[in-house]
């Protein structure tokens, strides 16, 4: 029998782990099983141009490459669990499959609010499925939104649904700016001052206590009591790994699954992580495991687990440098852009202006040690293009040690 | 090698330029400049170019 490695999960990071097996020089089949039933597409969009219809569906679709042509997908199906002593995985429609290698690439699922009140009228937006039903609801006349969770896909959504022309929008947040937690302060006022121009209202610091409504839902009770009317929710408050299926293999699976710093799991090396569900240390800052919801990651990662594994698997293991991306992300919000490079989370304790002003274009350098470790621009591309300048130097700092 | 840039999804990220600098450039107000007949030797760099654009809005064709 030819050899075998299973992609568990169809979407990005499947795709390019699948892609990247072929570059690394597996010649072997390659399975990519994904429950979702569409080929792989993009998801920023899905918060950004085709939620506000500039964008069809069908244009997220991503192109595999020529190379990966041969690989066997199936859709639609979904991985239970997996015995990694015996190589297997089980699915929920066949036999189970038997593997060589292993690739985890299930990403993530939208947390749900578990407070009281009705399900229907409420959003995630994670899936293509998902973005469709919402747009729908929001091309209702008149209708008033709340979106809770201002992080970036709370402040996306927002964002968008004014510019449909809904009724009105309101963000709730718990924390008292938007985006705080991975910016700061700086950037998080200059963004509420900038959604509040472009119409967006904020209800900071307060949670959400419960839903009204009887079959659907038509209003959000707020902690202290408040409701506000709401035809449409979208709960945007942070997302959960999907690592159930993974269970009873005495993984660390607290956030993510855990991996070395050649993306391995388990002490395994014919197991590896890619992508959002992967909680990897980066050996370019202080070697601290985490998981990285940005787009770059399946990209890279895929690139440095194929090779990780594909080494192992031919028997041509050789010495790789830890892995070490540049972590990049950027997030769309009404006319402007956030660009971030580097890992501005590792130094919100010493935030500075690089360049320009909260009001205008401005580029924020953040510090640890007295050292750049990230820079995020908002504004217009030409802040954008100052970020850009930095990246460079981001590029060539020495690792920050523990 | 031929490279095509669907100039109605590129929002001028720039991520091209940063993987393959002897194919794609922005120019001074931060638009996309690129050749489009590279040479064949650059294929890794426009693969990696293709890969990493956030609008996937870069095809090479043959
Ligand atoms: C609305 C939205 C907007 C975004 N915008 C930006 C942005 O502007 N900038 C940025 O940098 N990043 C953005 N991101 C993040 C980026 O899209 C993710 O980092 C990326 O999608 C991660 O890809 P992945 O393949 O690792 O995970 P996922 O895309 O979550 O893919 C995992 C796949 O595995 C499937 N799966 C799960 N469990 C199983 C199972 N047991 N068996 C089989 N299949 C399974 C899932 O259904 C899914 O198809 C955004 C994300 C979303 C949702
Ligand atoms: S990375 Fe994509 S969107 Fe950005 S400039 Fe290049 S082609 Fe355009």
């Amino acid at each position: 029998m030819t050899a075998r490695i299973v992609v568990a999960g169809g979407s990005m990071g499947g795709l390019r782990a699948a892609e990247q097996l072929r570059a690394a020089g597996w010649t072997g089949a390659v399975t990519v099983v994904g429950d979702e039933p569409h080929m792989p597409y993009n998801r920023p969009p899905l918060s950004k141009e085709v939620l506000a219809g500039r964008a069809p569906f069908a244009s997220l679709a991503f192109t595999p490459k020529a190379a990966a042509a041969d690989v066997e997908w199936r859709l639609g199906t979904r991985v239970v669990s997996a015995r990694l002593t015996e190589r297997t995985v089980a699915l929920d429609d066949g036999p189970p499959l038997s593997y060589d290698g292993l690739v985890v690439a299930t990403g993530m699922h939208p947390r749900r609010l578990r407070c009281p009140g009705p399900l229907t009228g409420r959003h995630t937006v994670r899936t293509l499925t998902d973005a469709q039903g919402l747009r729908d609801e929001l091309n209702r006349p008149d209708v008033r939104v709340v979106v809770v969770g201002a992080g970036f896909i709370g402040c996306e959504v927002a964002a968008t649904a004014v510019g449909l022309g809904v009724r009105e929008v309101t963000v709730v947040d718990p924390l008292p700016l938007p985006m705080v937690a991975p910016l700061g302060e700086l950037l998080g006022r200059a963004l509420l001052k900038r959604h509040q121009e472009r119409g967006v209202r904020f209800a900071l610091g307060t949670g959400v206590a419960g839903f009204e409504g009887e079959d659907r839902v038509t209003g959000v009770v707020l902690s202290d009591g408040t409701v506000l009317p709401a035809d449409v929710v979208v709960e945007s408050v942070g997302s959960a790994a999907n690592v159930e299926w993974l269970e009873g293999n005495g993984l660390d699976l607290s956030d993510g699954v855990l991996t070395c710093g050649q993306l391995r799991v388990g002490g395994r090396p014919e197991v590896v992580a890619v992508g959002d569900v992967a909680r990897f240390p980066n050996a370019r800052y202080d070697g601290v495991p985490r998981r990285v919801e940005h787009w770059s990651i399946p990209t890279d990662t895929a690139k440095h687990a194929a090779k990780a594994l594909v080494a192992h698997l031919t028997g041509t293991e050789a010495e790789f440098a830890p892995f070490a991306p540049l972590p990049t992300f950027w997030s769309d919000q009404h006319e402007f852009r956030l660009q971030s490079f580097g890992a501005p989370t590792l130094g919100l304790d010493d935030v500075r202006v690089l360049d320009g002003d909260e009001d205008g274009d401005v580029l924020v350098g953040y510090h640890t040690g007295g050292r750049l470790v990230g820079v995020v621009a908002l504004g217009g591309q030409a802040a954008a293009m100052g970020a850009a300048r930095y990246r460079a130097q981001l590029l060539k700092q020495p690792a920050l040690t523990a | 090698m031929k490279v095509v840039v669907d100039m109605n999804k590129c929002q001028d990220h720039g991520q091209c330029a940063f993987a393959a600098p002897d194919v794609f450039s922005m120019d001074e107000t931060g638009h996309l400049l690129y050749v489009s007949d590279p040479d064949d030797a650059l294929r890794d760099e426009v693969e990696e170019a293709a890969d990493v654009c956030p609008l996937q809005a870069i095809r090479i064709e043959a």
